[in-house]
């Protein structure tokens, strides 16, 4: 008999790990990160089911992965209040606990919550937020997302990015030799990886996403023609449009600001060259030409520039164009090998992929003083893509030759690996901020 | 005591295949749902065979005696440029092609993985154009080779050192 509950439990772990798809671990902690404790939240539901998720422990896992952060362990907390009333600052004093974040989740509606949190300064002993937000079962992960997001910003000024998601590729293989299948998907999950949702399948690879600045759409390519070509897809409805088949490459889709514009890579005219495609009017506008590979354009924040990857020295390295066209400058200089450039939102850095003594590495670039950093330490990273806030960094590397997703904060000082349980992932891009709702 | 403990791994194991073949299933389901909601959208992905090699052409081309049996040919890092190995390869294909003008192919160019996709994408297309080139500089029509690039995306082997980047660093021959 306790065998069969040891054979039940035993499968209850395994499908949860499952459902959670993508999972985190830090690599790297730091030191300087703020003491904050966050009081798991009460469920004031009585005998009705409790959420399926503590927003409490959902906060303290987002306010943790930033850096900032240091949340105590809840089994270290001498009181887990949950109303203003039940705090006692000279508890947490004593745990060295600089900020308190307590809350609770109450029912409403047939499927909804109201969920109450309220955030404290310890050593003032004075209540610095506190908000109360209602919420469904379906939202109330990101409910949570959206508290650590005001709890983030209150205490550091700069907007948290924990309410957004990333997209990303997987590729499955099956069977082995010449009869190994591939299936290829694009997939898009809430930044912690959880919720992941495929919105393209297909045997033939997909590539290149890249989100559309309301966040509403994902410009990708698929080789599920003869050649590849360029699609944008609506990401809630799947809804979705072929916008280029030229002949040759039709690669490496970039979103203007203003959401109007494709920057992209086509190799009609015989070698690979940067156009901007006009989307409404469907007009096509060549950038660069040279005889070179020309390709991974990226928009500067304020839609003026590109920049992008060219071989025309001899390798690839880094160069920027004025939109309007115009001679190319040339950016990046250390080393042999510098590719895939894009700017943080502030356009004061750019990430690339460069090589250092035959390692493919994530580096980030001070356009006003030239300071290269690199951030990342694998053999084979590649993809770097910016937090919508800039101040995590998501990429792709190898761990024993399976692609994984890590992120690394902007300072380097954080890293962490997002593991996936089955085939390889890769290309992650990092959404813009999501719309939400907020009540006092 | 310690026994106990292994048999309890082993058992967990044991659970967790069992997992992962039902749950194999569900996703199968789910991702057969998702290619349907962009069926509606779009037209459908449609699968192109361009892998499958060539199986129905003449049999010169599947004569393991012949130089037309060698339909991949491979490069160095970074490089487009034919190596000398392959000039003879590539003259019976392009003697191949110019007797059968009913005859065609698509080369398509394939990276290893170091270095950023899109890149890579334009570096394969620049060995299928290697190869094009040659195979009209020996008087091949155009319209009888297409080229396409993979890049990095489609690698002949799985592995992450030297030996399998030398395999996957390739031009393939493929007739239609």
């Amino acid at each position: 008999m306790t065998r069969l509950i040891h054979i039940a439990f035993l499968m209850l772990l395994v499908l949860q790990a499952r459902a959670s798809t993508l999972t985190i671990e830090i690599t790297q902690g730091v030191e300087g990160a703020l003491p904050i404790a966050v009081v798991p939240f009460a469920w004031r539901g009585d005998g009705a089911t409790p959420p399926p998720h503590d927003v409490g422990a959902v906060v303290a896992a987002d306010l943790q992965r930033s850096g900032r952060f240091k949340p105590l362990p809840p089994d270290e907390m001498l009181m887990q209040p949950s109303r203003g009333e039940e705090v006692d600052f000279r508890d947490w004093r004593a745990l060295n606990v600089e900020n308190l974040v307590i809350g609770e989740v109450i029912p409403s509606g047939s499927r909804g919550y109201l969920v109450k949190f309220f955030l404290y300064d310890v050593f003032r002993g004075e209540q610095i937020t506190g908000y109360s937000m209602p919420t469904t079962v379906a939202d109330l992960r990101s409910t949570a997302h959206h508290i650590a997001d005001i709890i983030y910003e209150t205490l550091t000024g700069e907007p948290g990015a924990f309410a957004t998601r990333i997209a990303y590729i997987t590729s499955i293989r099956s069977g082995s030799g010449k009869e190994t299948k591939e299936t290829v998907k694009l997939r898009i999950a809430d930044a912690d990886g959880y919720a992941p949702q495929t919105i393209v399948t297909s045997e033939e690879p997909l590539m290149s996403p890249a989100w559309s600045p309301d966040g509403k759409r994902i410009a990708y390519v698929s080789f599920e023609k003869a050649q590849p070509s360029i699609w944008v897809q609506e990401v809630l409805t799947g809804t979705r449009e072929q916008v280029t088949a030229f002949k040759g490459i039709n690669g490496a889709p970039a979103w203007s600001p203003d959401g109007r514009f494709l920057a992209l890579t086509l190799s009609k005219d015989g070698n690979p060259d940067i156009f901007v495609l006009n989307l409404a009017r469907r007009t096509l506008r060549p950038l660069t030409r040279h005889w070179a590979i020309d390709t991974e354009p990226a928009w500067s924040p304020d839609g003026k520039s590109i920049v992008f990857t060219s071989d025309r020295g001899g390798a690839p390295q880094v160069y920027q164009v004025s939109v309007s066209g115009g001679e190319a400058r040339r950016l990046t200089f250390e080393g042999g090998y510098n590719a895939r450039p894009s700017f943080s939102p502030d356009g004061r850095l750019l990430t690339f992929v460069t090589r250092i003594d035959g390692q493919y590495r994530i580096a980030t670039q001070d356009l006003q003083t030239g300071n290269v950093q690199v951030l990342s330490d694998g053999r084979l990273d590649e993809s770097p893509s910016f937090a919508p806030n800039g101040s995590m960094i998501i990429y792709a590397t190898r761990v024993e030759s399976k692609g994984v997703l890590a992120a690394v904060s902007t300072d380097g000082r954080v890293q962490q690996r997002l593991r996936l349980q089955e085939g390889d992932v890769r290309e992650p891009v990092w959404s813009p901020y999501q719309k939400q709702e907020r009540n006092r | 005591m310690k026994a106990k403990r292994l048999a309890w791994l082993a058992l967990a194991a044991a659970v967790v295949l069992v997992a992962g073949c039902s749950s194999t299933g569900t996703k199968d389901g789910e991702g057969a749902a998702v290619e349907d909601r962009g069926a509606s959208a779009g037209g459908g992905v449609t699968t192109s065979g361009a892998g499958a090699g060539a199986t129905w052409t003449g049999s010169a081309l599947e004569d393991p005696n012949s130089l037309l049996y060698t339909k991949v040919i491979y490069f160095d890092f970074d490089q487009d440029t034919i190596r000398g190995e392959y000039i003879d390869v590539l003259r019976a294909h392009a003697t191949y092609l110019v007797t059968n003008p009913g005859s065609g192919l698509t080369i398509e160019g394939h990276a290893d993985e170091r270095g950023s996709r899109e890149y890579n994408i334009g570096l394969g297309e620049r060995r299928a154009n290697a190869v094009k080139r040659f195979l009209e500089a020996e008087g091949v029509s155009p319209s009888q080779v297409g080229t396409l690039s993979y890049g990095e995306e489609r690698p002949a082997v799985y592995g992450n050192d030297e030996l399998s980047w030398a395999e996957n660093r390739r031009a393939v021959l493929v007739y239609y």
